[in-house]
């Protein structure tokens, strides 16, 4: 599947790569303007959402909006007390002077020269312009951690994932080792039970397993999310497919060796299972990092909240507070970003071999 | 490139830790195994083994499953069954009771049948052009083409964001001083409010779903064109068939088996449509971006009366749709797999 070609992959083949020698057909030219527009797409938002997150207050309700995070620059001036906002100033002889702006009252501004702090001007506030420079507003970033349980959630998260994924390999391969290896009466039966399972997500049987969960005493506890997901019917199948193509005879001789049964299953036969597991893994992380509808549903209180709840309340509480919003966005793409960029592989062939999410 | 090989390098040498890791935990179990295998012998192993993964699935499917039903026969408003009296199939009735069908206003129970035709026409719409646009870009990402696999990857990495990121990302795109409204009035438009228009909400409920999820499908697809051989096509070139031809004749056909898993995949996840759509349109304005999921989870959560049999009765009609859509599923992926 990789590009195996040796030629240089410069802007201006890519440009002019063409299907074959012959002319450029017009699905050349329809395929690139679709990728770059796709790429613009697909990528745009994100960035988008990047560059907002850096913007203070002030700059993210500006419309219309500016591309790149701008902060106004602030002056210190000899007789007041807090910095003041710096502007750029059209006088009616046309020439351009920077004042700072001490109190504004209705379209009159009353402004004072940094150099000359002594006389303060009226002027109409259209006849000024803030004075800007890039600068990223990193507060966005420090600030919910100190003022809302954003370490919280991210903790919450990351016991829900680690714990929820341990289990589920552990319980699901272990199923898969006994449907795969032994013939026992009774397997095909196993079988269709799993697949039966396979019909029932979560959305049909919201209210029961509150039911249950509740019975449990673990509303409210990161229990009640990690263990209903932990059984996934496709994560049996995905490992007993892999399981089934260990050769018997391995499996004999490590039996003829005196090996327990266990030591078959956790020295032979999963170190051989190792790609499936991981494609597993991959994708028992992605779930349980990204699941909303569950949790939702059986973490009611804030200290148990994982990110994605969390992020959802705040959405909701904050509404004018887009700068958090934006900000702990970001935070919580990080991870996945992080990890689709160095297992991209794993994941696409897992996908497409399994045809599973 | 090195930093390519570097990276490689890295994800092996963590996929490696993390193996290390995952035996080790293996191993704690040793000593107990080794014990319960001398008391139920080889032949009792394999019901050891499977008995974890079996008292999951029992305790938060199947006894769930059960409740379910019993839930959706029984009125009131308690949770535990033994407080809750038979009402037969009163849910049912409540639930089903509409003078015409075709017009949710006149059902007893307006909502769920908002829900249900906000369902449908969500899932209509968004199934046709999720599978035309997934088809579309794995066509084009089959082609000889420049960097193909950062196009994959640029096509595919939302798949990966939460819904609740994914919700978020748009709705600060979307907003009424948003960057999508700044574009429209620099080019003589007036700002549009998308959430306060209820064909502006579903029509952005479907595209952003559609934007989250179509690298699945197209990786699917393209795995599907990958598999057709290229002898085919080569044929075909010595004939001199033309390239619609040889779509129609060679592609279309080959590709057909995949074409459908996709089809009742995103159907049975259609269907199934809440998270992206909460967050970002939280069902309004109104009930127009309400879909059953969300109706079963109000109904059952959020109401100040929380009416549980009412929810349950609903989610066994969800379950129905999807029970039928799931074997057509694992029959067409059979067929695929087969033929």
């Amino acid at each position: 599947m990789a590009d195996t070609s040796t030629q240089p992959r410069t802007l201006k083949s890519l440009i002019t790569a063409r299907r074959g020698r012959g002319r450029l057909h017009w699905t050349d030219v329809f395929s690139y303007t679709y990728l770059f527009l796709g790429v613009l797409l697909m990528f745009g938002p994100v960035v988008w959402l990047v560059l907002s997150s850096f913007k203070t207050p002030a700059g993210l309700i500006e419309f219309p909006p500016t591309l790149l995070p701008l902060g106004q620059i602030e002056v210190v001036v000899e007789g007041y007390e807090k910095p003041l906002l710096l502007f750029d100033v059209v006088k009616e002889d046309g020439t351009i002077k920077q004042l700072a702006q001490v109190r504004r009252i209705g379209i009159i501004s009353q402004m004072v020269d940094p150099e000359n702090p002594g006389e303060t001007v009226s002027v109409p506030i259209d006849q000024r312009v803030k004075v800007r420079e890039f600068r990223l507003a990193v507060e966005n970033y420090t600030d919910p951690l100190e003022r809302f349980n954003f370490v919280g959630f991210l903790n919450n998260s990351i016991i829900v994932t680690t714990v929820a994924t341990v289990i589920t390999l552990l319980i699901n391969s272990m199923a898969a080792y006994a449907l795969s290896i032994y013939e026992f009466r009774g397997r095909n039966a196993i079988m269709l039970f799993v697949i039966c399972t396979l019909m029932i997500p979560i959305t049909v049987i919201l209210v029961p397993v509150y039911l249950v969960v509740t019975q449990m005493g673990m509303i409210n506890s990161l229990w009640a999310v990690i263990l209903p997901g932990a059984a996934t019917p496709t994560g049996v199948f995905l490992l007993r497919q892999y399981m089934l193509t260990i050769p018997k005879d391995l499996i004999e001789a490590a039996r003829m060796d005196k090996a327990s049964e266990w030591s078959i299953y956790s020295k032979v036969v999963m170190p051989l299972t190792m790609p499936a597991i991981a494609v597993l893994a991959i994708f028992s992380i992605m779930w349980r990092w990204n699941e909303f509808l569950w949790p939702l549903i059986v973490l009611t209180r804030t200290e148990v909240h994982t990110l994605q709840v969390g992020l959802n309340a705040f959405q909701g509480e904050l509404n004018v507070q887009w700068h958090y919003i934006l900000a702990m966005t970001v935070v919580t793409l990080i991870p996945v970003v992080v990890v689709f960029a160095f297992l991209q592989k794993f994941i696409t062939t897992g996908i497409a071999s399994s045809g599973m999410k | 490139m090195a930093n390519l090989t570097d990276r490689i390098k890295i994800s092996d040498r963590l996929a490696g830790a993390a193996a290390w890791l995952v035996l080790q935990f293996f191993r704690l179990f040793e000593i107990p195994l080794s014990f319960i295998q001398r008391i139920v012998g080889v032949r009792g192993m394999p019901w050891i083994f499977l008995l974890p993964n079996l008292a999951f699935f029992g305790l938060f499917v199947v006894i769930p499953l059960c409740i379910n039903l019993a839930f959706s026969f029984t009125g009131g408003t308690d949770l535990y069954l033994s407080d809750r009296v038979y009402t037969g199939t009163e849910q049912y009735g409540f639930l089903l009771d509409c003078e015409t069908f075709g017009d949710p206003i006149t059902c007893r129970e307006d909502r769920f049948w908002k829900g249900l035709y906000n369902t449908a026409t969500f899932t209509v719409f968004q199934v046709t052009f999720l599978v035309l646009f997934s088809m579309i870009t794995a066509l084009i990402l089959n082609r000889e083409i420049r960097g193909r696999g950062f196009f994959r990857a640029v096509f595919f990495f939302p798949v990966l964001l939460s819904p609740v990121v994914v919700a978020l990302i748009w709705k600060w795109i979307l907003l009424r001083d948003g960057i999508l409204n700044a574009f429209l009035v620099s080019v003589g438009l007036d700002k549009i409010l998308f959430f306060v228009s209820p064909e502006w909400s579903m029509f952005w409920a479907v595209f952003v779903s559609i934007w989250a999820h179509m690298g699945f499908y197209t990786l699917i697809l393209l795995a599907g064109l990958q598999a057709i051989p290229p002898d085919l096509y080569e044929a075909a070139e010595m004939d001199g068939t033309s390239k619609e031809r040889v779509f129609w004749r060679i592609t279309l056909p080959l590709l057909w088996p995949n074409l459908l898993v996709v089809v009742v995949l995103a159907l049975i996840k259609g269907v199934q449509i809440f998270d992206e759509v909460f967050v970002l349109t939280g069902g309004g304005p109104g009930t127009a971006t309400q879909f059953i999921v969300q109706y079963i989870y109000n109904t059952g959560f959020t109401e100040p009366v929380r009416n549980f049999g009412l929810a349950s009765a609903a989610s066994i009609v969800l379950g129905l749709v999807l029970f039928v859509l799931t074997i057509t599923q694992l029959a067409a992926t059979r067929a695929r797999d087969n033929g």
